[in-house]
């Protein structure tokens, strides 16, 4: 097959199963996400950041290059072709915290901004923190049978 | 070489973390803040467990960078207060060990939401 007939058939494909170019591209830009974040823990572990705080910082560093991109628009951009791969790593909580906040601004700097920043993270939050609670009562009553 | 390996385990686990989620999001009505909080409790769940552990272990970032990253980062936490602090670290593990993650989403957020201006909306 020549290169155009494979592009024309890989097009037709595309456009009859969005679900293979959607996993495609969520696969491939997640991936480089995470890739990116281990780039980054290397290059702090590098600079003699010891490996807890190193870790930390990868999440950090993630969550602001996110709220830059969001606060642009090209978080958007990226978003759409990307779906899931940039809405799973940790850059989908931050643009879920600053994508309403700026929406909203309008509505104020309290039930605008202050509100709508936990719109889609507060669930997170408090089903994540509640399901660690919990876990953390087993652990301990566990910890206390085994002794 | 053995960083390139490192980034290859962290791109594919990842990626297919995120796989996962696009075929939950295409095939089912999850929308998107349903899926998060999907992957934040399974975090939890597969840290009880223990299976996360060895994902972790094996894929770094690819395996802590997604959002069930962000609960195994609660369950250990909470592991770890509960070890130092008995049954009262189930309160505090959770939010300690997560702590910079969400400041750092308030702080860069808010400053964010202050520089720049909302898209209109078309």
């Amino acid at each position: 097959m020549r290169s155009e007939e494979y592009q024309k058939y890989v097009n037709s494909r595309a456009g009859k199963s969005p679900l293979l170019k959607d996993c495609l591209f969520a696969f491939l830009v997640g991936g480089l996400i995470c890739a990116l974040a281990e780039g980054l823990h290397y290059a702090y572990d590098a600079l003699g950041i010891e490996t807890e705080t190193a870790k930390a910082l990868v999440s950090v560093t993630l969550v602001f290059l996110a709220a830059l991109f969001t606060g642009i628009g090209l978080f958007d951009d990226l978003a759409k072709v990307a779906g899931a791969g940039t809405l799973v790593p940790i850059t989908g909580f931050a643009n879920a915290v600053v994508s309403p906040a700026i929406d909203n601004k309008s509505e104020g700097f309290i039930m605008g901004v202050g509100a709508k920043m936990f719109v889609i993270a507060g669930p997170v939050i408090v089903y994540g923190i509640l399901s660690s609670a919990i876990y953390g009562v087993v652990y301990y009553i566990l910890n206390m049978w085994m002794g | 070489m053995d960083i390139w390996i490192s980034l290859l385990k962290a791109f594919l686990v990842g990626g297919l973390f995120c796989l996962i989620a696009q075929i939950l999001i295409d095939k089912t009505k999850l929308t998107p803040a349903r899926i998060l909080v999907l992957y934040v409790t399974l975090g939890v769940v597969l840290t009880a467990f223990g299976v996360y552990e060895p994902i972790v272990k094996f894929a770094g970032c690819g395996a802590t960078t997604p959002l069930t990253g962000f609960g195994y980062a609660l369950a250990k936490g909470v592991e770890k207060a509960v070890k130092e602090h008995g049954l009262f670290g189930a309160l505090t593990g959770g939010f300690t060990a997560t702590s910079s993650g969400i400041c750092a989403a308030i702080v860069f957020g808010y400053l964010f939401t202050l520089i720049f201006r909302g898209k209109p909306r078309d």
